[in-house]
């Protein structure tokens, strides 16, 4: 997916702070919430009052090391230092953060469609409070003045800092997608951007196609979406080639995304970057989590989405970066295909990616079995695809059993009851057979299904003959 | 009376708290013009924690071990509602929302806080002319100082304003005073006394300590305020050892081991070393088994740490910009850069300032590994020749400062000089080891002089072991 323009290419790596969803801040007790009134959700240790001290977070911790596990990274004993600039959002004027050893380092996310991009680490830090500059255009030297909210201050944060490993703002935008999918999976965060609960800075450089050498990098600040993302590594990307065509060079330096003016501008360079005199944080002993919480961590992490897709491509007979893998997987709705009998995987996963996910309240709702029982219709052909996708329209609307509602509608009648009579004969003929595929010997599905095919002389859906076969293990 | 006839006497009902703290606070309003040992004398808040713990004896009930004990406090020790300043201007009007965590022991033994006592600014000095309140003067001789940087807390002992006080000691600024005042002065092992509302100077060297008119007090005010606490987390956690618990033991048979580097360090007075060669022979007399010993990285202690020390001061007292809370400076029409200038220009005083520039240059990108860096390695081996030390003996032995206290004035025009001061205290600092400063005679200006006990990590038990007994053959 190497994006050239005119001969250039461009390299993006991402810093990610992702907001953790702890019930309380990184170092002290006060609830970590958002959209409270301003400074009611304080203390002094997130205040930074004189004599106050840290105490690190247990679950702050857990939450790391899970998203360390699942981007594949080295968990290891790390330690907090302080990172010291003055600003007014930042009560103690230092951040206490990770530097040369943080709890998280070396691992990989791979992309859906199969690409690796590196993560160089991910470490705990606590976030700022939210400073509003009143008057001017929002910018603290046009303000009037500022106000300062402590109420975020002390929040638990990750940041994860990717390897400069994309090559185009699509391929940027995707990995954020990807990590966010990720962190709500594991539980870690709830990812929304809008919200800030995570943020994305961009390191974007170019050079020329074929090159290995890294171009000068700008790190952009100040996107609040997806979209504004992709704008802006495509304008920074833009402007570097137009600059270096034009025989000038790129500064390093921090540059600001403009929403509204859709351009990115100056903010320091890097002969105005901080000291930030980092040194070891002197009030917290070092972090070294047990081997055996590590594990335990590691075993109670979900299926990933990378996995899951995989799974459902499997399933499904298609690829695993194809649009509706993907959107089946990004949505959770992986239940439903997987629900409907195996060899309609794929006619399930067309209706979950195609219809199911436009109205994702209503996705949540959706029964699964009969969801599948649907599914099995339309597959049996008892109902045309025109019906079948209003049946499913009912279905999400009002929940119910498909064949009542088909048969509300004035679809065609259809006899579930004698193919369920089948089902029964055919199990209590069979009562050892049966109990180990109630034990989970899926493979002896087959050897009902036939045995139901047998018995109705083919005239059996056998998609339906299998839900019922599953439901009945299931119940 | 000392503290522990006091308790006993209130406890009994033989005297009320009320009458205890009335002399007290009498005493302090005749004699405190003079000696300026308090910022602040807190006679309201004494009386009525006075009346409590008398109702707790009319009650039935125990008020614990320090009842009825008046208790001065450096005044860097938070205290809730009453205003905490550190000596500075900068913590103008601050009062804090909390008490510390000693603050919280102390009123749980019974004692009764009396006032807050006067210190060089943010604890940075040996004379506690440092101070924006103007200085304290010796009890002992009104025309010099009482050492520092607790000088207000070794004065108000040595005058009768209070038979307890609290300290802080970061480079020997319990034990210093206390040696130049004439009273005992402890810093115990690092980690034993939760540093929870201790205004921070250098996080990895500050402890809280008693100073006592002897050293049974000092060890039962220790042992009131020593143990784990949840609050800070480099707080030890485990049972403290008992300072009281072998006073009377004598010194047969312990190993006593006089450190040549520090009885031979630069500036030492011969009236000093001839005290402490007095103590030792002495110790012997009892039965000790006294030798020398040599620790060689001791005499490197003071150049690491004026580096430590600092650089982690640079980072501490950067919360204070005039944003939140104490004195702000401002121009109209300043920007926020410009506050954090004059406020911080106006709030600290020179010695505050020197450090502060001192310990960001240390900290700065290119000089950290030269300074910081190399001041840790310089920590690590004074532990490991202290280790080496502790093997073949029980406790050490040294002078406590290099002189008798010294005129007022004489030594402020030349910073290094009064570091020197620190020369022998500062090792156990950077140890993380405890030590005690005991009184055993007078130098030829007929001022006291004290010497010091050493001793290692936790091992407060035999240290106030040998101090009771210095104190026993003392002249």
């Amino acid at each position: 997916m190497t994006e050239v323009r005119t001969g250039w290419e461009t390299v993006v790596g991402l810093e990610v702070h992702a907001e953790l969803s702890t019930a309380t801040k990184l170092f002290c007790g006060c609830r970590n919430v958002f959209g409270e009134e301003p400074n009611t959700n304080v203390c002094p240790v997130c205040l930074g009052l004189p004599g106050s001290l840290p105490v690190l977070n247990r679950m702050a911790v857990e939450l790391a090391m899970r998203i360390g596990t699942a981007l594949h990274c080295r968990v290891q004993p790390s330690q907090f230092h302080r990172k010291n600039y003055f600003y007014p959002d930042m009560p103690k004027d230092y951040q206490i953060s990770q530097y040369d050893v943080p709890i998280n380092a070396d691992g990989w996310l791979e992309l859906p469609g199969g690409r690796r991009v590196g993560i160089v680490r991910a470490h705990l830090e606590e976030d700022t409070g939210k400073t509003t500059h009143v008057g001017g255009g929002g910018r603290i030297h046009e303000a009037s003045h500022s106000l300062v909210d402590y109420n975020r201050a002390g929040v638990p944060l990750v940041e994860i800092v990717s390897a400069p490993d994309m090559r185009s703002a699509e391929e940027a935008k995707a990995y954020v997608d990807e990590l966010r999918a990720i962190l709500v999976a594991t539980g870690v965060s709830d990812g929304k951007m809008e919200e800030g609960s995570l943020r994305v800075d961009a390191n974007v450089s170019v050079r020329p196609a074929g090159s290995d050498q890294l171009g000068t990098r700008c790190e952009i600040k100040n996107m609040n979406s997806l979209r504004s993302l992709g704008r802006a590594v495509e304008y920074e990307a833009s402007r570097q080639i137009r600059l270096i065509g034009e025989g000038r060079t790129v500064i390093q330096e921090t540059r600001h995304w403009d929403e509204g003016a859709g351009k990115t501008g100056s903010m320091r360079s890097k002969e105005e970057a901080y000291d930030y005199r980092y040194f070891p944080e002197p009030d917290l002993v070092p972090l070294a989590p047990p081997a055996e919480w590590l594990g335990r961590v590691a075993a109670s992490l979900p299926r990933l989405p990378a996995e899951r897709r995989a799974a459902l491509a499997a399933l499904s007979g298609s690829s695993p970066d194809s649009d509706a893998v993907v959107t089946v997987v990004r949505l959770g709705l992986d239940r439903l295909v997987e629900a409907a009998p195996p060899e309609h995987a794929a006619l399930a996963l067309r209706r979950t990616a195609n219809e199911v996910a436009s109205d994702t309240e209503a996705a949540a709702r959706l029964d699964a079995r009969a969801f599948a029982r649907l599914v099995a219709l339309e597959a049996g052909g008892k109902l045309t695809v025109a019906q079948a996708r209003t049946v499913l329209k009912e279905l999400m609307r009002r929940g119910g059993d498909p064949e009542e509602i088909a048969a509300e509608l004035g679809f065609e009648a259809l006899d579930a009851g004698s193919l369920e009579k089948v089902v029964d004969e055919v199990v209590a003929a069979h009562p050892a057979e049966w109990e180990r595929y109630a034990a989970g010997e899926d493979k002896l599905a087959g050897f009902f299904v036939g045995l139901v095919k047998k018995a109705t002389g083919g005239s059996a859906d056998l998609g339906e003959a299998s839900a019922l076969l599953r439901s009945r293990r299931g119940g | 009376m000392s503290a522990r006839e006091i308790a006993a006497a209130v406890r009994a009902g033989a005297t009320s708290a009320a009458a205890v703290v009335e002399e007290h606070l009498e005493r302090a309003e005749g004699g405190d013009g003079e000696v300026h040992a308090f910022n602040s004398l807190l006679a309201d808040h004494a009386r009525r924690a006075a009346v409590a713990v008398d109702r707790a004896v009319a009650e039935g009930r125990d008020p614990g071990p320090l009842a009825g004990v008046p208790v001065a406090l450096k005044d860097n020790i938070c205290t809730r509602g009453i205003p905490t300043t550190c000596s500075s201007r900068i913590l103008d009007g601050w009062r804090p929302p909390y008490d510390a965590t000693v603050v919280r022991r102390l009123a749980d033994s019974g004692a009764v806080v009396i006032g807050k006592t006067n210190m060089d600014e943010f604890a940075m000095g040996s004379s506690t002319e440092n101070s924006a309140f103007g200085p304290t003067r010796n009890p002992r001789d009104k025309t010099r100082v009482p050492g520092g940087s607790s000088g207000g807390s070794a004065a108000a002992v040595a005058a009768g304003f209070a038979p307890l006080a609290l300290g802080s000691d970061t480079g020997g600024s319990i034990r210093q005073p206390a040696a130049l005042c004439g009273v005992v002065g402890a810093k115990p092992t690092y980690g034993l006394v939760s540093r929870y509302g201790l205004v921070a100077f250098a996080s990895s060297l500050d402890q809280i300590g008693p100073l006592a008119a002897d050293v049974a007090d000092a060890a039962v005010l220790l042992d009131a305020i020593s143990g784990p606490d949840p609050a800070d987390s480099t707080c030890l956690a485990g049972e403290a050892p008992r300072a009281a618990e072998r006073l009377d033991a004598g010194v047969d048979g312990i190993r006593v081991g006089v450190v040549r580097e520090l009885a031979e360090a630069e500036g030492m007075s011969a009236d000093v070393v001839s005290r402490l060669r007095q103590a030792a022979e002495a110790l012997a007399g009892a039965g000790a088994k006294v030798d020398e010993v040599s620790v060689p990285a001791a005499v490197y202690g003071l150049s690491a740490y004026y580096l430590i020390a600092p650089a982690e001061a640079s980072s501490n007292l950067a919360r204070y910009d005039g944003v939140r809370y104490g004195l702000r400076v401002e121009e109209p029409g300043g920007d926020v850069t410009e506050m954090y200038e004059a406020t911080r220009t106006a709030g600290f005083g020179d010695e505050v300032k020197r450090r502060v520039m001192l310990g960001t240059y240390a900290l700065s990108a290119g000089y950290y590994d030269a300074y910081y860096g190399k001041a840790q390695k310089v920590r690590t081996l004074i532990i490991r020749d202290f280790d080496a030390a502790y093997e073949s003996f029980d406790v050490l032995l040294s002078p406590t400062a290099p002189g008798t206290a010294f005129p007022l004035g004489s030594k402020t025009a030349d910073p290094l000089t009064m570091y020197l001061n620190d020369v022998c205290t500062i090792p156990s600092n950077l140890a993380g080891h405890p030590a005690i400063s005991v009184p055993f005679g007078w130098g030829d200006d007929g001022l006291p002089v004290g010497v010091q006990v050493l001793a290692p990590a936790l091992g407060e038990t035999v240290m106030f072991q040998v101090a009771a007994h210095i104190e026993r053959l003392a002249p």
